[in-house]
């Protein structure tokens, strides 16, 4: 399991699959479901098999989540602000018209 | 439309340092970082650590501070936040920040984009719980998270680093597992005289390896036919050492196999590249004041061939002085320090070059994550007739998913390169085309419309 090793800092909640989870100030979207113990983050756009978190500084977008509506945002270079919905993504995503 | 002596890209040491020279010497700066905040990767939450988790990352992490405070002193145009998406031959920049795309001008361009993690495909590599070492250590460095009973699986100085980082932080690793095949210390051996130069770097290394041993973390040499167990995230870790088949189960394994420079903007700009065979990997072609082929584009740091971060604030410092016409005996003190950094890099290199194993991955092995593709079907294709990446990229898509080859690029050159028995240099690699990533459409359309205005 993750830990945290700075004693304290300001805590901000936000959602995942509607869930409320609880980061802290400065953590990107992706520390803060890893903190939760939250690692599978969507299916694969091909197989549909279950990823999460790889290289943690935007180079691999396997952290691609769901993002108050917004699909295929890297969770690991956007900061937790207050009410984020993040959602698992599920496979290819369809270009809505 | 503003345009700027020195555009840089990426707020890492070379970056922050050669922004930092330039405005000195009286230029006009801009430098666009894809983060929220400088430090790079290797500095990553440099302002914002506090005084524990500095003290676990250790003072050469600290170092970084002087260079973050110096820039923001520069006078320098620091746009955090900037997703560089597009560089024309007119060396007009176009970023994405805050949702909408802008471009600026630029009289010289300096990529200061680093390094990425060496692909490591390994069966299993795919699954939830698998990261690169450097993810955890930017899980530590930005948000002081550590992984408890973590497996630190591979080869390079990062893998120590990270363990004894971990040790620190009070979660010292489950175990730490190397790669490296037999024979390697004594063929490194033979480069100890030059890295005596810049010994510190053997006394950490050393001192490193020690903590962790100390620790009681064990650690196992030599390993091969590593594998990751798991049916929707990693169990644990299978692999051969000594003669023997182990499993240790953890449900965090971190892979590293060194950095390779980023050629995304290099190649983006189509600037020459050669082969670095003592790196295992394409780097750009420079002259003596760090400026590729194409006139006005400039690389300082990792990307410019792997030497640490020290020596990318050294490059960095150089090229401003070099754009800003200051060949000075600073300059000449500097280029002095610098061949005195990589003094240590020829032992490193020969020590840590990639295992045999992690450059010809098993046939049932994915190396594109993206499209899911395996080194079998790369080989079929390639015996079919596709004579390099970029025809296996058409007929596979590998390399074209969201990470555009950022991760696979490397070892689906090296698996055609073997298995046409070439040089990789002849290889070569994918052709990388704008957007540098992706960028929503409607920002792309309105970008359209602003430009018109």
């Amino acid at each position: 399991m993750p830990r945290r090793i700075d004693p304290e800092g300001k805590s901000i909640g936000f959602t995942f699959e509607g869930r409320p989870v609880a980061a802290r100030e400065g953590d990107s979207v992706a520390a803060a479901l890893t903190a939760a113990g939250l690692r599978d983050l969507r299916d694969s756009a091909v197989s549909g098999s279950p990823r999460g978190i790889f290289c943690m500084m935007g180079a691999c977008f396997d952290c691609l989540v769901e993002i108050d509506g917004i699909p295929n945002r890297q969770a690991c270079m956007i900061p937790v602000t207050e009410g984020l919905a993040v959602r698992r993504q599920r496979g290819a995503v369809e270009v809505r018209i | 439309m503003k345009t700027y002596d020195l555009v840089v890209i990426g707020a890492g040491p070379a970056g922050l340092a050669a922004a930092t020279e330039a405005a000195k010497a009286g230029l006009s700066v801009a430098l666009l970082d894809e983060q929220t905040a400088p430090g790079g990767q290797i500095y990553r939450g440099i302002e914002t650590a506090g005084a524990h988790r500095t003290a676990i990352l250790g003072k050469d992490y600290a170092e970084g501070r002087d260079l973050a405070a110096s820039f923001r002193a520069s006078g320098a145009d620091y746009m955090p936040g900037a997703l560089v998406w597009n560089i024309g031959t007119d060396r007009v920049v176009e970023y994405s920040g805050n949702g909408s795309s802008h471009r600026i001008g630029s009289k010289a361009i300096l990529s200061a984009t680093g390094a990425l993690e060496r692909p490591m495909p390994i069966p299993g590599w795919t699954l939830p719980g698998v990261t690169t070492a450097g993810a955890l250590q930017i899980l530590l460095k930005a948000a002081g998270i550590v992984q408890e009973d973590a497996l630190i699986v591979g080869s390079g100085p990062l893998l120590w680093l990270l363990a004894a980082q971990m040790v620190d932080a009070g979660c010292p690793p489950r175990a730490v597992v190397e790669n490296l095949p037999k024979g390697r210390m004594t063929a490194a051996a033979r480069h100890l005289a030059r890295a005596m130069r810049a010994r510190e770097y053997l006394v950490k290394g050393v001192l490193l390896m020690r903590k962790v041993r100390a620790a009681g973390v064990p650690v196992h040499r030599h390993a091969t036919e590593l594998a990751i167990e798991g049916e929707t995230s990693a169990t644990a870790l299978t692999f051969m050492a000594r003669g023997k088949a182990h499993r240790i189960e953890s449900a965090s394994i971190a892979l590293h196999q060194g950095v390779v420079p980023n050629q995304q903007v290099t190649r983006l700009m189509r600037a020459d590249h050669v082969w670095d065979a003592s790196q295992h990997c394409f780097r750009p072609k420079l002259d003596g004041s760090g400026q590729t082929s194409v006139p006005g584009l400039y690389v300082a740091g990792d990307g410019a061939g792997i030497g640490g971060a020290r020596a990318a604030a050294m490059q960095g410092r150089l090229v401003a002085l070099a754009i800003a016409g200051k060949q000075d005996e600073r300059a000449s003190r500097l280029s002095a320090a610098l061949a005195r950094e990589g003094a240590v890099r020829p032992l490193l290199e020969t020590l840590y070059a990639p295992a045999p194993e992690v450059l010809a991955p098993a046939d049932t092995t994915i190396v594109c994550r993206c499209e899911e593709i395996t080194a079998g079907t790369v080989r079929r294709t390639v015996d079919l007739g596709a004579p390099g990446p970029n025809q296996i990229k058409s007929m596979l898509r590998t390399g074209m998913g969201p990470c555009q080859g950022r991760v696979c690029g490397l070892a689906v050159a090296a698996i055609i390169a073997a298995r046409k028995g070439e040089d990789p240099q002849v290889t070569d690699y994918y052709r990388i085309r704008p957007p540098l990533k992706p960028i929503p459409l409607l920002e792309l359309a309105s970008f359209g419309d602003m430009a018109a205005e």
